[in-house]
């Protein structure tokens, strides 16, 4: 099994200039790592829907890489988006699916089905590959060369769960408003036009 | 009283007319005669979704990444993405117009489908504004749909009334 932190340190090491749209339980790691946050989105106030933010962002800049951090929890709630992204077939879109076959952020409670198999569903779906990394060597020694071949490509990290004891969600007025400040700055730096208002139930 | 009927070329000129680069979309029965009008459209590009909850989170990265995306799906698939809409487009203001397929309605009130009996009820709880188009007559609302979501960076629906005309025979025109 490969920890959080170090399958975050590993990604990032790889992602050069790349979008990172984050959910669950990575998105800790990832932000404290992350060099870009200008190009990072953590989608946790909308779960499942990391993916299909990840899509939009792909079809629409076409040019630069984006890398979904996706969770197994996540992911069963919106497994259709799996097809959506196949038959639409983004070649800079890298879905990686943290598989730890636990709800970690409500304390630990097991996912319906635990043992799934998501490279061969997304393979079934229709993505180009998809890889399997149980420990933490061979995901540092593959992902390079995994990140220079054509998307949509689904990398699974089996991680050793971490079940959040208590308080697992942070729910503050700040912490819910991240994600539309998040979304105005990625906008900016992709589009270079800082002309997305205030609106909406945060801002 | 209705007079005439929707086109789906009609409503593709006004979304060409705003500039609409992606048509995010699950077909229903009400919409589903746009799909082929909007393949012979080349400044537009269909985005076929599995599940209509993908819809919004899909167009809000294409407008994150500079374009300008719609969405339309059917009412019943509105109720399923309730939590997209909450989420990622009333939660960031989100200035998305989306075309919902009126499925039911009959202009009459009473309706056997309950998909048209809650789908307004549903837009006024969760303070969505919409338009309602039931014939080409009422495409001056599709702007003031995109004026106003511009304008509130919040969604605006377009409630679609009516199955669209099927599309017309290439030969028509060149008969007049």
């Amino acid at each position: 099994m490969i920890s959080y932190a170090d399958a975050c340190r590993v990604i990032n090491d790889s992602r050069g200039d790349a979008v990172g749209i984050t959910t669950m339980t990575q998105t800790k790691y990832w932000n404290q790592l992350s060099g870009e946050p200008d190009l990072d989105v953590s989608v946790n106030n909308a779960m499942s829907k990391a993916s299909s933010v990840a899509l939009g962002v792909a079809l629409g800049d076409s040019e630069r890489k984006v890398l979904c951090l996706d969770s197994d929890g996540s992911l069963l709630m919106n497994l259709g988006s799996l097809a959506t992204i196949a038959g639409m077939a983004p070649e800079n879109l890298y879905h990686f699916v943290f598989n730890n076959g636990i709800y970690a952020i409500t304390g630990g409670q097991p996912v319906p089905a635990p043992g799934v198999e998501y490279t061969k569903v997304a393979l079934g779906c229709g993505y180009k590959s998809a890889h399997r990394f149980e420990d933490i060597e061979s995901l540092d020694t593959a992902l390079p060369s995994i990140l220079e071949s054509p998307g949509p490509v689904l990398i699974e990290i089996i991680v050793k769960g971490e079940p959040a004891l208590a308080g697992g969600v942070d729910q503050t007025w700040e912490s819910n408003a991240r994600l539309p400040i998040q979304l105005r700055a990625l906008r900016a730096r992709l589009t270079g036009n800082d002309n997305w208002g205030p609106g909406g139930y945060y801002l | 009283m209705i007079n005439g009927v929707l086109h789906p070329k009609s409503v593709v000129a006004q979304l060409v007319q705003q500039g609409v680069t992606h048509y995010v979309t699950l077909p229903d029965s009400e919409t589903a005669n746009m799909y082929e009008a909007l393949i012979a459209e080349p400044s537009i590009k269909i985005v076929p979704v599995a599940r209509e909850g993908e819809a919004i989170p899909v167009a809000v990265g294409l407008f994150v990444a500079g374009q300008n995306p719609v969405i339309s799906i059917q009412n019943a698939g509105l109720f399923e993405a309730g939590d997209a809409l909450r989420g990622l487009a009333l939660g960031i203001g989100f200035p998305l117009v989306m075309f919902i397929g009126y499925r039911g309605h009959n202009r009459h009130g009473d309706t056997p489908d309950s998909a048209a009996t809650f789908l307004e009820p549903y837009l006024h709880m969760w303070r969505v504004d919409y338009y309602i188009v039931e014939s080409d007559d009422d495409l001056d609302r599709v702007p003031l749909a995109f004026d106003l979501a511009k304008k509130s960076n919040l969604p605006v629906a377009v409630a679609i009334g009516t199955e669209y005309a099927e599309p017309e025979p290439a030969t028509q025109g060149a008969a007049r």
